[in-house]
């Protein structure tokens, strides 16, 4: 019996198991977990974060990243921003409100400096998801095996240069002691002392050095940036609930009429 | 007034005849459930892929260089277009959705059995277009998906044997997917395919009104008529199937909105994530999967993993996935059972029944995972219980014990 469920087990584990996770060498806080993603979900309603995720954006990614598929104008009435403000301070060169988000980097000139053309974000997070795209963003560390001398967990020798690393500071891969697992998952304990024992475990990412940000004014802003990458993605998310509310009421009432109309009419049948 | 203009209608055209024949007074067997429903909604669901293809077509441009970016346009920039467009994509899910039910049914109850065979081989061919109208749709946007789906599938014509080469470069107009394919498949996808659609639905329809609907009993109305020759168990279908049929217009609606407005993407089953991202021709995705509604055909295809003297693995498993679309529509000759309803028949037709939705399932799950040893030796099982309802249909019902058919439909 007990041979049974066994293979069984390890049946289910063949069918339903997936591929690793999808946050690459990313290790979880208690380093039990890698390539699980921290969690971010999007909320389109929040102004005041899609606005300053928005600032980062411009300031920080538009130099190389477009955001082709959407517009200036489109972007500023759905964020509350004043038009005028909007082209102060969030728009460079000559370009006009209506005009699509692309910018004027040379796709070919690109590809000869990072050996990629920077991709365009305008659908990152619907292709790859908040979590994913926030995860990576806080990701990245100092790797002097690197061309640009920067590596991301998520995103393993990312072509990348880490540009928010002014802000951000210098992130570190470092190692440390963590609690060892006994066999049955629980901690492991030393038989005599009754202490945790612990164990060696590299990959975690450290602020040696603290940038312009604290590390959780840092965080708090690349959610801010995710935040607004899915506004970016999705831009009628929040009208669209809006409106499917009174879809579904209208619907709801033609139905109940027409259940209404269909029992009258049942009643002829024998 | 309107009496005069009727008869001056009428006198020109069958509208009257044509109303009580085909509405008024077409009988429809009382005691319809809930599986009778899927049919009155598949002709829903083409009008709201006809209705939202035409309003797509408008702003859609079928160029590799602006067709991922067309889309966007019609997300962003046209009014409404964001509805539109995944008034599209729910609909093409729940029109596979629906005519997999539509096919259960027919199962179940015996639908296709005498005088109804060439209705269902009618049905059979609306299903296979509609796979060949998904297929080419899928390629439009110009996704990743879209553009490695089409290699896959395109590639098979390709392991055909001695001429395969050749006819894959003749379909594709070129050596490789290009604009040239987009475009192929965009006039397929708009014109070609949706006429013939509408046809074959059209006929299926005149075809089910010539020899009447069946009923979850399989009794044949027409046995018992009253004296003006109306069956006596049946009712005419309008008003009394219309009014049941709004109603359940109403419930489909009100699921095929919610997924609109609030699930458009459907978990990445309705628009796949991957297609978020343009095609590449550079770069192939990890792991390429079909829409949902193939996947059962996917697994079948490489669940034949290895070659038959000189045919290759890839054909086999092209002949396989083939063979399993067309072998439904010889069910009609391959049921020897004296009885039509799953209810009369024996334990082996049941069981037989149940196993075929388990492998599609089975199989549908298997097509949209990773491959491994253990999912490969699965997917051969299942491939061949799908094929084995279907062989071995002749034998099961010719010799399992039927229960006795009623006279009359009782409800």
């Amino acid at each position: 019996m007990k041979f049974l469920t066994l293979i069984l087990a390890f049946m289910s584990l063949q069918l339903f198991s997936a591929e690793g996770g999808p946050c690459g060498h990313f290790l979880s806080e208690d380093g039990l977990e890698e390539g699980k993603c921290e969690e971010f979900k999007a909320d389109h309603t929040d102004k005041e974060s899609l606005q300053k995720g928005a600032q980062i954006f411009m300031n920080y990614c538009y130099g190389c990243h477009s955001l082709k598929y959407g517009r200036y104008n489109r972007v500023a009435r759905d964020l509350g921003i004043p038009e005028d403000l909007f082209q102060e301070n969030l728009m460079f060169g000559d370009q006009k409100m209506g005009d699509l988000m692309s910018i004027g980097m040379d796709q070919s000139e690109a590809k000869d400096w990072f050996g990629v053309a920077p991709p365009d974000l305008t659908l990152e997070t619907a292709l790859r998801g908040t979590d994913w795209v926030y995860t990576y963003l806080i990701s990245f560390y100092e790797d002097e095996t690197r061309p640009l001398g920067v590596n991301n967990k998520v995103y393993q020798n990312v072509a990348m240069p880490n540009v928010l690393r002014d802000i951000q500071g210098l992130q570190v891969s470092t190692c440390k002691q963590v609690p060892k697992l006994a066999a049955n998952g629980g901690l492991s304990q030393d038989p005599l002392s009754g202490e945790v024992i612990t164990e060696e475990q590299c990959g975690f990412l450290q602020i040696e050095q603290e940038g312009e940000m604290t590390a959780e004014e840092f965080k708090e802003s690349m959610k801010n940036l995710t935040n607004f990458l899915s506004y970016m993605s999705d831009p009628i998310k929040e009208e669209r609930k809006y409106i499917g509310k009174f879809v579904i009421l209208y619907l709801l009432i033609f139905t109940v009429l027409s259940y209404l109309l269909y029992r009258e009419f049942k009643k002829d049948v024998h | 007034m309107f009496t005069r203009l009727l008869n001056w209608v009428d006198d020109r055209f069958p509208l009257t005849d044509t109303f009580e024949r085909h509405l008024s007074k077409y009988p429809a067997p009382i005691g319809q459930n809930f599986w009778y429903l899927a049919g009155v909604l598949l002709i829903v669901v083409l009008v709201i892929q006809l209705i939202s293809g035409i309003w797509l077509l408008m702003n859609y441009v079928a160029t590799t260089e602006d067709a991922f970016a067309s889309i966007q346009y019609i997300m962003r920039d046209v009014d409404y277009g964001w509805i539109i467009r995944y008034m599209h994509t729910t609909g093409s899910s729940m029109f596979f959705l629906l005519i997999y039910l539509h096919m259960f049914r027919g199962l179940l109850y015996g639908s296709y059995q005498k005088p109804r065979e060439l209705l269902w081989v009618l049905g059979w061919l609306t299903y296979i277009i509609l796979v060949a109208e998904g297929f080419t749709g899928y390629v439009l946007p110009w996704g990743q998906m879209s553009f490695w789906a089409a290699q896959v599938i395109l590639s098979l014509i390709g392991s055909i044997p001695i001429f395969g080469e050749e006819l894959l470069t003749w379909i594709r107009g070129d050596y490789l997917i290009s604009g040239i394919t987009l475009n192929r498949l965009f006039a397929f996808h708009v014109v070609l395919l949706p006429l013939a659609l509408i046809a074959v639905v059209f006929v299926h329809i005149v075809a089910l009104h010539e020899v009447g609907s069946n009923n979850p009993e399989g009794i044949d109305i027409k046995k018992h008529l009253d004296e003006d020759g109306v069956p006596l168990d049946s009712v005419p279908f309008f008003p009394y199937d219309v009014v049941k049929d709004l109603f359940a217009i109403g419930i489909f609606l009100i699921i095929f909105c919610f997924i609109i407005f609030f699930f458009p993407d459907g978990g990445g089953y309705l628009i796949e994530y991957i297609n978020y991202e343009e095609a590449n021709n550079l770069k192939t995705p990890d792991h390429i999967v079909p829409a949902w509604y193939y996947t059962p055909y996917y697994a079948m295809l490489r669940a034949i993993t290895f070659p038959i003297g000189p045919l290759t693995a890839k054909f086999l498993g092209f002949v396989v996935m083939g063979g399993a679309m067309v072998i439904i529509a010889f069910v009609p000759w391959l049921d020897k059972s004296p009885v039509k309803s799953i209810r009369y028949k024996g334990l082996f037709s049941k069981l037989a029944l149940f196993i075929l939705v388990l492998s599609f399932i089975v199989l549908g799950y298997l097509g949209m995972v990773t491959p491994n040893p253990l999912r490969t030796a699965l997917a051969q099982v299942f491939t061949a219980t799908y094929f084995l309802y279907f062989i071995l249909m002749p034998f099961y019902t010719k010799y399992e014990k039927c229960k006795v058919v009623p006279e009359r439909i009782k409800i």
